[in-house]
C-alpha cells in the first residue's frame, strides 16, 4: 500500500503501467484549445472603448452593413487562448533549434527594451526630420556598423527581408549594366545570372524575378563552387554570380578571391548572399574578397528575433560601383544634423528606384544595432569563432555515427550530413527528424542543400552552452544507435510526444482549407 | 561577454575533441589575404546599462507621437494598443520561434495564423487571404504581378489617389519585370478618371481607398467596367481599421485586397516592420504570393495546420515561383490578430466610429480657420486641406511649436505641384485638447 | 505507347496524341495534388512546357512529347488529382494533342527501350 496521511491523501504516488488516453483531449499542461472562432465570443469585445456620439450617417451608402464576422475575446480569455497556442511551440528560449542556414540564436531582451522606447516605436515615418534627428542618427550608426564590419562603402538598410535585400541587390546590378550601356534588353545583353546549384531557393527565384536567365554553376566533389565551370559560362552575357559564402553545405568557398577575379574580368558583378555572415562576423570582411553587393540579414547575424517567421530585415552593403544605384530613402549626415533623402536630388544619384513605403524596418536597426553594441568588435568576433567552433564539434562528435557530407577540412558555422548512414535502416531523414522531435529538440534542416542526398544540416549557433551541445549530441548519439538497431517503429511514427502526431499535407494541398467558415446551418454572422 | 555561455576551458575542450590546436585552424579555408588579424575598428563589448544609455539618448532626441497633439498619418497610423498584445507577442514560444516547418511543434504559430487569415478575408470581404507580406506597399507590388500572371496582360491603370510611395515601390518591381504603368494624376476625387484609362490591354486597376487624400470611395463602378473588360481590381487599403466602417473591398467587387495592417496591434516603428494584409477570390490562390496556412488532420484524425501549397514558392519552384519571398511578418501578424480577437467585430466598429467621429471635430475645428479650405468630402479618419502657404514649411514650423500637424502631400510627390495641401488625420488617440492646439498653432501661423 | 526521357508518355490514334506522365515519374513525384493541364486550342511544339503537375513538395513541368494543337486538357484532374497516381497511364492522362508532324514519334522510345533507359538511372 501507498503512504497515507490522515484524510487518506496518497502521499507517494502508484506506480501504473499503462497510460490511457486522456477523456477531453487535454494532456496535462498541453491545453486542447479550440479556433476563436468556435468560442462564445460573436458581439463581445475585450477593449474598453467610449461610446461613439454618432453613427457615421454622414457617410450615406459607404457605411458597412452587414456583419463582418469577427468574433471578440476578453481579455483573460485572450490571455488563455494565446498562451495556449505559446505552448504548442518549439522555441530557441526552450531548447537548441539548429536549423541550418537559419541561424536561431538567443534574441537578447535588451533589444526588445530598446525598440520599445518610445522614441523609436512611437515615431512617425513621415514626421518632420527636425523631430526624429536620433532615428535618423541611429540608421546612420547601423549604416556605419555594417559598412565596417563588411569593409564595403555603402549600404541599402530598407529592404525588409533577405529575399528583398536580395532583389536590391539584383536591382542595383541590372542599374549599373543599364547605366554602362550593357543591361538587359540593350544592345549587348548582359541576360544571366550564374547561381550555384547548392544555392537558397531565393536566389534562383529573385534572378528570375528580375528578369534574368538563371544558369546553375556546378559544385566540385568537396562542396563548392565548381570554378572551371563558373570560368567557361562567365562571359559577355552574364550581369551577375550570386554566391553564398560560407556556401549553404557550410564551407567557406576556398576559391573565393579567384571566382571574384574571374567575375569582375567577365565585366560581370559578384552578389554574395549574406545568409551565412554569422560564421565570419569581425574574422572576415566580404569587401575584401571581391563582393560588389551582399545582403545581411538582421535576423540571422544581428539575431533581431525571428518571430515565428518574421518580421526580418535585409540591409545590402554596397561597392562603390554600385553604391549610387542604391534605392531611396537613405541617410546623409551634414553640419546641421541627419537629413533622410527621400528623393535622389542629382544627377549623381542614380537611384533605382524605391523598394517599399517608408525606410525599411526601424523596429529591426534598433535591435540590430543593440546586438552589435553589445557585443563590441571583440564580442562579434568572438561569435564567429564561437559559432563555428559549436559546429565543429558537433561534427567532430557525431561523425562516427552519422556520415558527414564533405569530411575533408573543417566546416564552418554548420555541420552537414547526408542519409548514407541511414540506409538499410528503413529510416529516412525525415523520420530521423521527427523522432529528434520526441527528444525534446528541433530537427535541424533537412533535405537542403538539395545537393546532398537527404541532407540534414545543423547549425548549432554560439548561444549554445557546451553542456546543452552534449545533451544534444548524446540524443542523437542514441537516436542514430537505434535506427542502426533496427528500432525502426521509434521513427516512422514519431513523433508520438509532440501535440499532434505527423499532419496530412497531401490532404492540405489537396482541398485547401485556407479559413475558418460557419458550419452549415449555424446563424454565426460570418461572411 | 553576456551572451556566449562558452568558457575559455569549454573551448580548450572542444578544441581538443575536434583534433584542432587553435579556434584558427578551424578557418584555414579562408584565403591568407582575407584574413584579419585583430578587431575590427568599432567600439569593444558594452553592458546593457551602456547601451542604453547611448541608445536611450538616441531616442530621446525624437519627438514621440505620443508626447504631442499628433496629426500624422498617410500610411501609418497612431492608435491605442492593448496591454495584452505586447506581453502575448513577447512570450519565448512566439518570439523565439521560426517559421512553423516542423508542423507537430508549431502549432501555436499555425493555428494563430490560418485565424489570421480568416480575420483579414473577413475584415476585406474576401475568401481567401494569406499569411501576410512585408507591408502594404509590398503587397500592392504582388498583387501587380499577379494580376498580369492572372490576365496574361502587361499594364496595370493606376488611380491617382493611391498613396505615391505605394506607386513607388510597385513601379520599381514591376517595371524590373517588364510591367507598364500608367499612373493617372493625383486629386483628390482621382477614382473618378479611373474608368476612362481601361483598356482591352489593362491587367488591372489599382485604386486606394480611402485614397491618400482621405477620400473614401464606392469603387463597385470601376469593378464592373475593369471586369467588363478583363482586367482584375485592386483595391488598397493603407488604414485598416476604416474597414471597421467602411464597405469592405469585397463587397465592392475587388478581385485583391493589399492592405497595410499596421495600424491594428503595430506601433508606428519610424515605418516597419509593418504587416501587409493580401486577399483574394478563392480562384486565384494559385498565383498568389506568400505563405498559406491550411487546415489538415494528423495521423490519429486530430485538428492541425500546415503551410500548404507551397509548390507556388521560391525554396521549390526556384526561378518559377509566383514571388521570390520567403518570409511573412509573423510576429506583426500575431500582433495583428490578438488585437482584433480583442476588438471583436463589435470593438473594431466602435473604433472605426471613434476615429471618423473625431476626425469630423479635427475638419471642423480646422475649417474654421480662415485661409484653411477642406478638400476630402467624405472621409474616415483622415482628410486633405489647402493652406494658404506652403505645408512643408508650416508644418516644420508647428512642430517647432510641438504640434505634429500632419504630413504634407509636398512630401510625398514634391513634383505633383500640391505643396499647398495638408494630410491630417485623427484617430481614436486623438483629444479635444490636441484638435484645440492644432486649431490655434494653425491659425497663428496662417 | 511510347516515352521521352522526361518521363512523358504517347498514345496515337489516328492523328491525334494522348498524353501523360510515365507511372515511373508519379511515383517519383509522390502524392500528386494539383495538375494544371493546357486549355484546347492551344499550339504546342515539342518540348514546349505545356502543363504541370504538383506534389507536396515538388513542381515538375510537364513537356509536350510532340507538336501540335491541343484538343482536350483533362479537366477531370483538376477535381481529382489523385488520378495521376492511380492510373498515370490511362485515366490520368494530361491532354490530347493533333500532331502536326508524326515523324517526331519516331523519335521516342518503344516500353522496351524506357524501361531499359530506367534501368540506368
Amino acid at each position: 500500500m501507498s503512504t497515507m496521511n490522515t484524510v487518506g491523501r496518497p502521499t507517494t504516488p502508484n506506480k501504473v503501467e499503462s497510460k490511457p488516453a486522456t477523456l477531453t483531449g487535454g494532456r496535462g499542461l498541453l491545453q486542447d484549445e479550440h479556433l476563436i472562432f468556435e468560442s462564445d465570443g460573436w458581439g463581445k469585445t475585450g477593449v474598453d472603448l467610449p461610446e461613439p456620439k454618432t453613427s457615421g450617417s454622414d457617410l450615406g451608402d459607404l457605411v458597412r452593413k452587414d456583419p463582418i464576422g469577427l468574433p471578440g475575446l476578453s481579455e483573460p480569455e485572450a490571455m488563455r487562448h494565446y498562451v495556449r497556442l505559446s505552448q504548442k511551440n518549439h522555441a530557441i528560449d526552450l531548447a537548441i533549434y539548429p536549423l541550418g542556414s537559419c541561424t536561431m540564436k538567443h534574441n537578447p531582451r535588451l533589444n526588445e527594451k530598446m525598440a520599445r522606447l518610445p522614441g523609436f516605436s512611437d515615431i512617425h515615418p513621415l514626421q518632420p526630420q527636425s523631430t526624429v534627428q536620433g532615428a535618423l542618427e541611429l540608421m546612420d550608426q547601423l549604416a556605419h556598423w555594417l559598412k565596417t564590419l563588411t569593409g564595403m562603402p555603402a549600404v541599402a538598410l530598407s529592404p525588409k527581408a533577405g529575399a528583398h535585400g536580395e532583389l536590391c541587390g539584383l536591382m542595383a546590378i541590372r542599374a549599373a549594366h543599364r547605366a554602362a550601356g550593357n543591361g538587359l534588353r540593350s544592345d549587348t545583353p548582359r541576360n544571366k545570372v550564374l547561381v550555384p546549384t547548392s544555392a537558397h531557393g531565393t536566389n534562383p527565384a529573385t534572378a528570375a524575378f528580375v528578369g534574368y536567365t538563371v544558369v546553375e554553376v556546378a559544385q566540385t566533389e568537396d562542396g563548392r563552387v565548381d570554378v572551371a565551370d563558373l570560368a567557361s559560362k562567365l562571359g559577355p552575357d552574364v550581369a551577375a554570380i550570386m554566391v553564398t559564402n560560407p556556401n549553404t553545405c557550410g564551407l567557406f568557398e576556398r576559391d573565393i578571391l579567384e571566382i571574384s577575379r574571374l567575375t569582375h574580368e567577365a565585366g560581370a558583378y559578384f552578389y554574395c548572399d549574406g545568409a551565412n555572415f554569422n560564421a565570419i562576423v569581425g574574422r572576415v570582411r566580404p569587401g575584401d574578397l571581391g563582393v560588389d553587393a551582399m545582403h545581411i540579414n538582421l535576423h540571422k547575424t544581428f539575431s533581431t528575433p525571428h518571430g515565428g517567421g518574421g518580421p526580418g530585415a535585409g540591409p545590402v552593403v554596397l561597392s562603390e560601383a554600385l553604391a549610387p544605384f542604391a534605392p531611396a530613402p537613405w541617410v546623409v549626415s551634414g553640419e546641421d544634423g541627419f537629413n533622410l533623402v527621400e528623393f535622389a536630388e542629382d544627377e549623381a544619384e542614380q537611384a533605382f528606384g524605391r523598394l517599399c513605403a517608408f525606410q525599411g524596418q526601424m523596429g529591426m536597426y534598433v535591435r540590430a544595432l543593440s546586438y552589435m553594441m553589445s557585443h563590441g568588435s571583440d564580442g562579434l568576433r568572438q561569435v564567429a569563432e564561437d559559432a563555428v567552433l559549436n559546429a565543429n564539434y558537433i561534427k567532430a562528435r557525431l561523425s562516427d555515427v552519422m556520415s558527414v557530407a564533405f569530411p575533408e577540412g573543417p566546416c564552418m558555422h554548420e555541420a552537414l550530413f547526408d542519409d548514407e548512414w541511414l540506409k538499410g535502416t528503413d529510416v529516412t531523414t525525415l523520420d530521423f527528424a521527427k523522432a529528434m522531435i520526441d527528444e525534446g529538440f528541433h530537427p535541424m534542416t533537412m533535405y537542403f542543400p538539395l545537393v546532398v542526398h537527404g541532407a540534414m544540416l545543423i547549425e548549432p549557433t554560439e548561444t549554445e552552452s557546451k553542456q546543452e551541445l552534449d545533451r544534444f549530441i548524446e540524443a542523437m548519439r542514441a537516436l542514430a544507435n537505434a535506427a542502426k538497431a533496427g528500432d525502426v517503429d521509434r521513427f516512422k511514427g514519431a513523433p508520438f510526444h509532440a501535440p499532434l502526431k505527423r499532419l496530412d499535407e497531401t490532404r492540405a494541398a489537396r482541398q485547401p482549407v485556407l479559413r475558418w467558415t460557419a458550419p452549415e446551418g449555424s446563424n454565426i454572422a460570418a461572411e | 561577454m553576456r551572451y556566449l555561455p562558452l568558457t575559455p576551458d569549454d573551448r580548450s575542450a572542444m578544441l581538443a575533441a575536434i583534433g584542432a590546436k587553435t579556434i584558427d585552424d578551424l578557418f584555414v579555408d579562408v584565403p591568407q589575404a582575407a584574413r584579419r588579424e585583430g578587431f575590427v575598428d568599432l567600439p569593444r563589448v558594452a553592458g546593457e546599462l551602456e547601451v542604453e544609455r547611448t541608445l536611450g539618448a538616441m531616442a530621446a532626441r525624437n519627438t514621440a507621437a505620443g508626447s504631442v497633439p499628433f496629426f500624422c498619418g498617410a500610411g501609418a497610423y497612431r492608435h491605442h494598443v492593448p496591454a495584452t498584445v505586447d506581453h502575448v507577442i513577447q512570450r519565448s514560444e512566439f518570439l523565439t520561434s521560426y517559421t512553423p516547418y516542423q508542423p507537430e511543434i508549431a502549432q501555436g504559430t499555425l493555428q494563430y495564423l490560418y485565424e489570421f487569415q480568416t480575420q483579414v478575408a473577413n475584415l476585406t470581404g474576401m475568401p481567401v487571404a494569406n499569411a501576410s507580406l512585408y507591408d502594404g506597399s509590398t503587397a500592392m507590388a504582388e498583387g501587380v504581378l499577379m494580376a498580369t500572371r492572372v490576365t496574361r496582360r502587361n499594364k496595370a491603370v493606376i488611380s491617382g489617389g493611391v498613396h505615391p510611395h505605394y506607386v513607388a515601390a510597385t513601379e520599381t518591381v514591376v517595371h524590373a519585370v517588364g510591367v507598364e504603368t500608367e499612373v493617372l494624376t493625383a486629386a483628390v476625387d482621382a477614382e473618378a478618371a479611373v474608368i476612362d484609362q481601361i483598356g482591352p490591354d489593362t491587367a488591372c486597376v489599382v485604386v486606394q481607398t480611402p485614397n491618400v487624400f482621405g477620400t473614401a470611395t464606392d469603387v463597385t463602378k470601376i469593378a464592373e467596367a475593369a471586369h467588363a473588360a478583363g482586367a482584375l481590381l485592386i483595391v488598397v487599403v493603407t488604414e485598416a481599421v476604416s474597414m471597421g466602417l467602411l464597405k469592405s473591398p469585397g463587397e465592392m467587387g475587388a478581385d485583391i485586397v493589399a492592405a497595410e495592417g499596421q495600424s491594428i496591434g503595430n506601433a508606428l516603428n519610424f515605418g516597419g516592420p509593418y504587416v501587409g494584409l493580401f486577399a483574394c477570390r478563392e480562384k486565384l490562390i494559385r498565383q498568389m504570393p506568400g505563405r498559406l496556412c491550411g487546415e489538415t488532420v494528423d495521423a490519429d484524425g486530430a485538428r492541425g495546420f500546415v503551410l500548404t501549397l507551397s509548390t507556388r514558392e521560391q525554396h521549390i519552384r526556384r526561378d518559377k515561383a509566383t514571388s521570390n519571398i520567403c518570409t511573412n511578418s509573423g510576429l506583426c501578424t500575431l500582433a495583428f490578430t490578438i488585437h482584433m480577437s480583442l476588438l471583436g467585430e463589435t470593438g473594431l466598429r466602435r473604433m472605426a466610429l471613434l476615429n471618423h467621429e473625431t476626425a469630423v471635430a479635427t475638419r471642423d475645428a480646422l475649417a474654421a480657420i480662415p485661409g484653411v479650405e477642406v478638400l476630402t468630402p467624405r472621409f474616415f479618419n483622415e482628410f486633405a486641406v489647402k493652406l494658404p502657404k506652403n505645408a512643408v514649411e508650416v508644418v516644420d514650423t508647428l512642430a517647432k511649436q510641438g504640434v505634429l500637424a500632419g504630413v504634407p502631400y509636398g512630401r510625398l510627390a514634391p513634383a505633383a505641384g500640391m505643396d499647398d495641401v495638408l494630410l491630417v488625420a485623427a484617430t481614436e488617440t486623438t483629444t479635444e485638447a490636441h484638435i484645440a492646439a492644432l486649431k490655434t498653432a494653425l491659425a497663428e501661423v496662417l | 505507347m511510347r516515352f521521352t526521357k522526361d518521363h512523358e508518355w504517347v498514345k496515337v490514334d489516328g492523328d491525334v496524341a494522348t498524353v501523360g506522365i510515365s507511372k515511373h515519374a508519379a511515383d517519383a513525384l509522390g502524392d500528386v495534388v494539383f495538375v494544371e493541364t493546357p486549355e484546347a486550342g492551344k499550339s504546342v511544339a515539342k518540348g514546349d512546357s505545356f502543363a504541370v503537375v504538383e506534389s507536396v513538395k515538388a513542381a515538375s513541368d510537364v513537356y509536350a512529347p510532340v507538336s501540335g494543337e491541343v484538343i482536350e486538357g483533362n479537366a477531370a484532374l483538376a477535381s481529382a488529382p489523385e488520378t495521376v497516381n492511380a492510373d498515370p497511364e490511362g485515366d490520368g492522362w494530361f491532354a490530347k494533342i493533333k500532331v502536326s508532324d508524326a515523324s517526331q514519334l519516331d523519335a521516342l522510345m518503344d516500353r522496351a527501350a524506357y524501361d531499359q533507359f530506367l534501368s540506368t538511372l
